[in-house]
C-alpha cells in the first residue's frame, strides 16, 4: 500500500508498505528517519515515542497504515537546524545521555510534559516519563535536565514548540 | 523557542567535559549499529533452538528457499572455519552441529530482502530434534548431592569433558580456628540480564577481496575480530570490524551475538547483510549473569571480631564456557567481601547446565557474594547485638591488608571511612501521614495503600571490585596520538580500538589529550581493527587502560615537540610546559607556538599501554597477586515495604565511593546512580525465569527493570584517595555501585520486616512471610 503522512513538516510518501508494518518501521526503513529507536517493539520502553497530531505513541504500536494524513514529529524535528531546543541542550549539560538509545523517546516525551505543564515537580516528571525506560543513568540526571529544561524554558511562560 | 548558548566540548582532567557524541544523540543523528542501511542489503534472521537439550536428526531448509525474497539459507555446514567460538574457550557453534545445549541456540539462517521475510522463512526451516532430559541444577551438574560433597547424582554431561568449568580454591591461615559464635546461611540469587536498550545488531558487508567488512555494537573489536576469523577461515587482515554506536553493553556484549552469522550471510549472498534482534531475540541471544547458590559460615568472637568465613559458591554458567572461568575466580577471591580475616576457605564452582549461557555483567561474580556476605555481616550484628556499621568497620579492610589470595592491598581501601561518611549523609524525614502522596508509597497509583501496614527500614552494605583483567591476562591497550596543524590551529587526532559503550570514555579521552598537550581540538577516530587491540570495555578498565595508553602517547608526542622546540630555540631549555598550543618555559617564557613549530611536521606515536603486572592462582590455595587493584563502594538504602502486600518502595539509596581521582566528575556521578540503579534492580525486580531450561519471560513485559518511578532519589558523595599505581590515581568507577547497592536495600528490608530473605530478587510472597525465605 502507499501511505503518504507529513513528518517534522514534509510530507512523504512512501510505496509498497507491507500491512503489517508499524510506523516506526516506516520512518526508519522507508523515509531515513532512525533517530527513532527501536527497543523494544511491544511498547514498553517508550524509545520510539513520537508524536502523532500532538499526541506522544510508541511507534512500533502504531500501524503504518494509521499514520496515513496525520501529522509525525520525531526526534530529527526537535532542533532547529544547528541549534538544539532547550529540552536537548539540558539533557547534553547534565550527563542525561549516556548510550543515548533512550534519549530520543526521552526527549519527545518530555516536550510534551514541558508543553502541558511549565514547571512540573519532581513525582510529575517521574509520572510522565514512567513509560521511558532507560538502563544507563539511573534516571537521575534525566530529572536534573528536565528540571534545568523547565526553568529555562518557563521564565518566558512560553513553551514554542 | 531556541537556546543561544554555545556547547563547549572543552574541558580537562576533573572537569565535566561535555561529551563528544551528545549533540548527535540528542538529535537522533548518532548512527547506533541498528541504524545502519545500505542499497540492496539484505536482512539477516536466526532460526533458534526451542528446545534447552535435544539432538538434531535432520534439518530440512528447503521451505525456507522457496518463500519469494528469500536470498540464502545456511546451516553448520556452511560454516567454512572451525564451527565454534568463545571467549576463554571456543567450546561454542556458530550453527548448532549434532546437538543444541540450548533453548535459543542458533540452528540457521536466512537472508531475505526483509525482515519480516527473513523471519518467516526462518520459521518454515524444518528441524527435527528428539528433545533430552536437560540438566538444570549447577550444584548436581558438577556431581555434589550437597554442598561441597561429591556423589552420585546421575545427571548427564553437558560437554564430553564433563560439567565441571571450574573450581577456585581459597584456603588462608588456621583449617580448623575456634570462634565464640557461628553463624551460617544459605542464600540464591537469580539470573539477572543486562538488558541493554539498543539490541544486538550490525551490518556486514562483503568486500572485492574476498573479505568483510563489519559494522558493529560491540565491547571488544579485536576478541570478535579473533573469533571471526577462526569462524570464516580467514585472516585478520580480511576481517575487518569498525564500531558502530552502542546502546549500552553491561556485559552482555563481550560475546559474539550476530557478528558471524551476518558476515557468513553476507559472504555467501555477496550483498551487504544487516541484523536486527528484536528484544525476545535479544533475551536469548546473550549471556546474562550467573545465578548462584551459595552457603556461608562466620565465625566471630563476642566483640564481632571475625575470626573465620567458610563459603561454598555454585555459580550456573550454562550451556557454554563463556567468561565463567574468570566469574568463578572473582566470586572466590573476593567472596568474603572487603574485610580483614585470618582465616578463609572459599570453594567457588562454575557448571555447565543446559540454562542459558552466562557470562559477563557488570559486577563480574562479585555481585552474587555481596549479597550473601553482607547478609552474613547483618546477621552477625544481630546476633551479637551489635550496629551493622559498627561490625562492618570493625573488621574493614584497609591499606595495608591482605587479601584472602595473600596479595597485599598497596593503595587506598578506605571501607570504613565510606561506611561512616555514608551513615551520616542526610536521611530522608519520616513519612508524614496528613501530607501523603500515593506516589511516594508502595503501590504507588495503584492505590494500595495510604501507609497502614508500611514499615521503613535503613540498611548498609560495602563492596569492592577488582579493576582490570586479573590472573597474569595480558591486558593492554593501544592509542595512536598524532599533533599536528591544521589551517593554523594545532589539532590532535587519537585512534583507539577502545570501545566507547555510553560510558564516557570517548569524553576521557578528550579531557586526557587537553590536559597532557595543551591542545583543546581534540579529533577522534573511529575505533577499529585497523589499530591494535585496545582491550575491552569491562571490568571497569578503560578509564584506567585506555586512558593510560592515551597519556602515555600524550607523552611521548609532548617530548618530541620539546625536542623539535629546542632545536628551533638554538639551545637546550629546563622546564617545558605544553599550555594553550605553546611551548613555555616559567624561566624564559614563550619557547615557540605549535604552529610556527610544526608546519608540515606532524608528531606521531602509537603505544601499547600495560597496567602492572598480575599472575594466575595457586590452584590448591588461591595465592596470588592476581588482581590489579580495587574499587570500593558503600551504600545506604532506606525503605518503605507494605507488609501486608509485600510491595516496596525504595525511598533513598546513598551512595558513597572511592575512585581515586574524578576525571570526569559528572560522569562519575552517573557511573555511580546507573549501576545502583541496576542493583536495585537484581534485588527487587529483574529475574530471567526458566522452568526446565526454558526462559519464562524473555520480554520487556515480564523482564521488569527500574522504571523512573522505582528509582528513588541517590545523594552521592564521591572520594579521591589516588592510587599511585594508576594514571592520574584514579580507580575504575562502573562496577562498585551495582555491588553494593542491591545488598543495601536487602538489608533495609531486613530492618523493616524482620525476616531473612535470602533469596533475590525478592518477591512478594517472601516480604509477607508467606514463604519460607
Amino acid at each position: 500500500m502507499r501511505i503518504t503522512c507529513t513528518v517534522n513538516g514534509q510530507t512523504h510518501q512512501a510505496d509498497d508498505v507491507w500491512e503489517g508494518e508499524s510506523l516506526l518501521y516506516l520512518l526508519r526503513e522507508r523515509l531515513g528517519l532512525p533517530g527513532s529507536k527501536n527497543a523494544c517493539e511491544q511498547g514498553e520502553c517508550g524509545s520510539c515515542t513520537v508524536f502523532m497530531d500532538d499526541e506522544t505513541v510508541c511507534a512500533c504500536l502504531v500501524a503504518a497504515g494509521q499514520a496515513e494524513g496525520r501529522e509525525i514529529r520525531t526526534i530529527e524535528g526537535l532542533s532547529e537546524g544547528d541549534r538544539l531546543h532547550p529540552i536537548q541542550q539540558a539533557f547534553v549539560e547534565t550527563g542525561a545521555v549516556q548510550c543515548g538509545f533512550c534519549t530520543p523517546g526521552l526527549l519527545i516525551q518530555v516536550a510534551d510534559l514541558l508543553r502541558n505543564n511549565a514547571n512540573p515537580t519532581d513525582l510529575e516528571i517521574r509520572e510522565a516519563l514512567a513509560g521511558n525506560l532507560c538502563r544507563c543513568t539511573g534516571y537521575e540526571q534525566i530529572i536534573e535536565a528536565v528540571r534545568l529544561a523547565a526553568a529555562r524554558i518557563h521564565p518566558t511562560g512560553e513553551f514554542a514548540r | 523557542m531556541t537556546t543561544t548558548q554555545t556547547i563547549t566540548h572543552t574541558g580537562r582532567i576533573g572537569d565535566s567535559a561535555q561529551r563528544p557524541d551528545g549533540t548527535l544523540k540528542v538529535t537522533g543523528q548518532f548512527a547506533y549499529s541498528s541504524d545502519l542501511w545500505m542499497d540492496g542489503m539484505l536482512w539477516g534472521a536466526t532460526l533458534r533452538s526451542p528446545h534447552p537439550s535435544a539432538r538434531i536428526r535432520s534439518v530440512d531448509i528447503g521451505p525456507a528457499l522457496a518463500v519469494p525474497g528469500v536470498h540464502a539459507v545456511l546451516t553448520k555446514d556452511d560454516v567454512p572455519g572451525l564451527n565454534a567460538y568463545g571467549l576463554d574457550h571456543a567450546d561454542q557453534p556458530v550453527l548448532a552441529a549434532d546437538v543444541v545445549r540450548y533453548q535459543g541456540e542458533p540452528v540457521a539462517l536466512v537472508a531475505a530482502d526483509h525482515p519480516e521475510t527473513a523471519r518467516l522463512a526462518a520459521e518454515r526451516i524444518v528441524v527435527d530434534y528428539e528433545p533430552l532430559p536437560p540438566v538444570t541444577d549447577a550444584m548436581l551438574a558438577v556431581g555434589h548431592i550437597s554442598w561441597d560433597t561429591p556423589g552420585q547424582t546421575g545427571v548427564p554431561r553437558v560437554h564430553p569433558e564433563g560439567n565441571l568449568v571450574r573450581h577456585v580454591k581459597i584456603r588462608k591461615g588456621d583449617p580448623d580456628p575456634q570462634a565464640d559464635v557461628v553463624i551460617t546461611g544459605e542464600y540464591e540469587v537469580g539470573m539477572q540480564d543486562q538488558a541493554f536498550l539498543g539490541p544486538e545488531s550490525g551490518l556486514a558487508v562483503p568486500a572485492e577481496d574476498g573479505g568483510v567488512d563489519l559494522y558493529v555494537a560491540t565491547q571488544w573489536l579485536h576478541v570478535d575480530q579473533r573469533q571471526i576469523c577462526i569462524a570464516l577461515g580467514l585472516g585478520p587482515e580480511k576481517v575487518r570490524l569498525t564500531l558502530a554506536g552502542v546502546g549500552g553493553a553491561f556485559g552482555g556484549r563481550e560475546d559474539l551475538s550476530m557478528h558471524v552469522h551476518a558476515c557468513l550471510l553476507a559472504l555467501h549472498t555477496g550483498k551487504p547483510v544487516k541484523i536486527v534482534y528484536n528484544r525476545t531475540e535479544s533475551f536469548l541471544g546473550h549471556v546474562h549473569r550467573h545465578p548462584a547458590r551459595m552457603r556461608y559460615q562466620h565465625g566471630v568472637l563476642r566483640d564481632g571480631t571475625i575470626v573465620y568465613v567458610r563459603a561454598s559458591i555454585y555459580l550456573d554458567g550454562g550451556a557454554y564456557t563463556s567468561s565463567t572461568p574468570a566469574v568463578v575466580a572473582n566470586a572466590g577471591t573476593m567472596g568474603i567481601g572487603p574485610y580483614d580475616v585470618p582465616n578463609v576457605r572459599v570453594d567457588c564452582y562454575g557448571a555447565f547446565t543446559n540454562n542459558p549461557p552466562c557470562g559477563a555483567m557488570r559486577g563480574f561474580g562479585t555481585v552474587q557474594a555481596a549479597f550473601a556476605y553482607e547478609a552474613q555481616l547483618d546477621r552477625i550484628a544481630a546476633e551479637l547485638g551489635l550496629d551493622p556499621v559498627d561490625i562492618r568497620c570493625r573488621n574493614a579492610m584497609r591499606e595495608g591488608s591482605r587479601m584472602t589470595t595473600g596479595q597485599l592491598v598497596d593503595s587506598a581501601a578506605p571501607v570504613d571511612e565510606l561506611l561512616r561518611r555514608v551513615q551520616a549523609l542526610p536521611l530522608p524525614p519520616p513519612v508524614d501521614p496528613t501530607q501523603l502522596d500515593l506516589r511516594e508509597q508502595p503501590g504507588g497509583v495503584s492505590n494500595t495503600t495510604h501507609g497502614e501496614g508500611v514499615r521503613r527500614g535503613v540498611g548498609y552494605a560495602v563492596a569492592f571490585k577488582n579493576v582490570g583483567f586479573s590472573e597474569g591476562f595480558d591486558d593492554y591497550s593501544t592509542a595512536r596520538v598524532r599533533l599536528e596543524v591544521v589551517g593554523g590551529e594545532p589539532v590532535v587526532t587519537v585512534h583507539t580500538a577502545a570501545a566507547e559503550v555510553g560510558q564516557g570514555l570517548t569524553t576521557v579521552i578528550q579531557q586526557i589529550v587537553r590536559t597532557e598537550l595543551g591542545v583543546e581540538n581534540v579529533v577522534l577516530a573511529p575505533a577499529d581493527t585497523q589499530i591494535g587491540n585496545g582491550g575491552s570495555t569491562s571490568a571497569s578498565r578503560q578509564t584506567y587502560v585506555t586512558g593510560g595508553a592515551v597519556k602515555a602517547a600524550c607523552e611521548l608526542v609532548r617530548g618530541e615537540v620539546f625536542d623539535i622546540a629546542q632545536t628551533c630555540y638554538g639551545r637546550a631549555v629546563r622546564d617545558l610546559h605544553l599550555v594553550d598550543g605553546k611551548v613555555i618555559s616559567p624561566a624564559e617564557g614563550g619557547i615557540g607556538s605549535l604552529a610556527d613549530l610544526l608546519i608540515g611536521t606532524p608528531v606521531e606515536r602509537t603505544i601499547e599501554w600495560r597496567h602492572r603486572p598480575t599472575y594466575p592462582l595457586d590452584p590448591e590455595t588461591g595465592r596470588a597477586d592476581a588482581h590489579v587493584q580495587y574499587a570500593f563502594a558503600a551504600h545506604r538504602a532506606v525503605v518503605d515495604v507494605d507488609t501486608e502486600l509485600g510491595l516496596v518502595k525504595v525511598v533513598a539509596l546513598d551512595c558513597v565511593q572511592d575512585v581515586g581521582k574524578a576525571i570526569n566528575p559528572q560522569a562519575v556521578r552517573g557511573q555511580i546512580y546507573g549501576g545502583a540503579l541496576q542493583g536495585l534492580g537484581l534485588a527487587l525486580m529483574e529475574e530471567i525465569v526458566t522452568t526446565d531450561g526454558i526462559v519464562r519471560n524473555a520480554s520487556f513485559t515480564d523482564y521488569l527493570i527500574p522504571t523512573v518511578l522505582d528509582a528513588p532519589p541517590m545523594q552521592v558523595e564521591i572520594l579521591e584517595y589516588a592510587d599511585p599505581h594508576a594514571p592520574y590515581g584514579l580507580r575504575g568507577v562502573g562496577e562498585p555501585p551495582t555491588i553494593s547497592a542491591g545488598p543495601a536495600i536487602l538489608a533495609a528490608l531486613r530492618n523493616a520486616t524482620g525476616l531473612p530473605l535470602t533469596r533475590i530478587p525478592v518477591r512478594p510472597e517472601h516480604l509477607i512471610g508467606s514463604v519460607g525465605r
